[in-house]
């Protein structure tokens, strides 16, 4: 088996993590820019970041063989501070022609205020005058389906926007529709407490199809599994899916999502 | 589809009733504690209706019974955490 593993924070995760990941068959891996935990105090808090992205951990996945690619944005969870975000919307550019830059994420909503939306949108800016992909967070929990909803509005009035170069990550039941009506690429997201289980994630691929979709462990510091995407790929199959279709969600799919980008090479 | 309804039963009965079983005992433990509840018990019970849906859209349903139905973005982030359920509107 090899896949990709879209969505994972390796900066919150062991080297065991990357070892794990790449006997299971990882060969390529995309980490978007988060929260950390707690509030930065400074753009220069997420200038070092960024350089952690860029520079030191894909020399720290290339020791297991596996590419690293990132994303980057200042998160919707500190959006809330539109000085800081203003800030670090001025850093970005300096790191967008490193070569395992991908685009711009994972942007979105938190807790669906304004300010996070004003953010969101010039984050959708920076994205469309520099060409860039979008990769994008929706909310927790009871603020899903609204920010969802509202997230669309902000793409749809973009009018440089394509949809088809937007992912938009950790979908479930209740908004998986509205995000593939919309054009965009769907990633559900393998949590063991929150977002989608296995079981459900497969139930979705068979309801809803296998075009525009991946799966993704968004490992971090919380409760998360680095390996959730291939344990999705052994269940899938206990349920006797064939292997091309696995293969299509665990590997073909994300490669033809990213490889709009002519950065993501494997 | 790739299994059948038979299949089905067999590879997810056991841990659908475990998960059951542990919803129920959850309820018995708020019973049994002291103080008042909140509007996330209000909208567990209300989302637990929904298991007697037809069709194929309970989970659907159940994530709705828990999620924010307004429609215009609120002035301003309370925090950053979210709790399972919506508050209601002024909370």
């Amino acid at each position: 088996m090899r896949f990709i593993e879209p969505h994972a924070h390796m900066v919150s995760r062991t080297t065991d993590d990357y070892a794990d990941m790449a006997t299971a068959g990882c060969v390529a891996l995309c980490e978007p820019a988060f929260w950390a935990g707690f509030d930065r105090g400074s753009a220069d808090g997420f200038r070092d970041y960024f350089r952690q992205l860029t520079e030191y951990e894909p020399r720290r996945a290339a020791n297991y063989g596996i590419k690293h690619f990132t994303w980057l944005c200042i998160n919707p969870k500190e959006s809330e501070d539109m000085a800081l975000a203003a800030d670090v919307l001025d850093v970005i550019p300096e790191f967008m022609e490193c070569p395992n830059v991908l685009g711009i994420g994972e942007i979105g909503l938190n807790k669906n205020s304004r300010n996070e939306i004003k953010v969101l949108e010039q984050h959708v800016d920076l994205a469309a005058s520099h060409d860039q992909l979008i990769l994008v967070h929706t909310p927790h929990l009871e603020d899903k389906h609204k920010g969802t909803r509202l997230i669309l509005d902000v793409l749809k009035n973009d009018s440089r926007i394509n949809p088809e170069r937007v992912m938009i990550d950790h979908v479930e039941e209740h908004t998986i529709g509205m995000v593939l009506d919309a054009g965009h690429w769907g990633g559900m997201t393998l949590y063991p407490e929150s977002k989608c289980s296995p079981a459900r994630a497969i139930d979705m691929i068979e309801r809803f199809g296998s075009d525009r979709l991946w799966w993704d462990a968004a490992c971090d510091w919380g409760p998360s599994v680095p390996l959730a995407v291939p344990r999705t790929a052994c269940e899938m199959r206990r349920r006797g899916h064939d292997e091309a279709l696995i293969e299509k969600v665990i590997f073909e799919n994300p490669k033809n999502f990213l490889s709009q980008s002519e950065r993501f090479q494997l | 589809m790739a299994m059948t309804r038979q299949k089905v039963l067999d590879q997810y009965f056991m841990d659908a009733r475990h998960k059951l079983i542990d919803i129920a005992a959850f309820l018995d433990r708020v019973e049994r504690a002291e103080g008042e509840g909140d509007f996330r018990l209000d909208a567990f019970r209300d989302a637990v209706k929904r298991l007697e849906d037809h069709g194929e859209d309970r989970a659907h349903d159940v994530l709705m019974a828990f999620s924010d139905p307004t429609q215009e973005p609120i002035a301003i982030a309370p925090g950053k955490g979210a709790c399972g359920a919506w508050p209601g509107e002024g909370e």
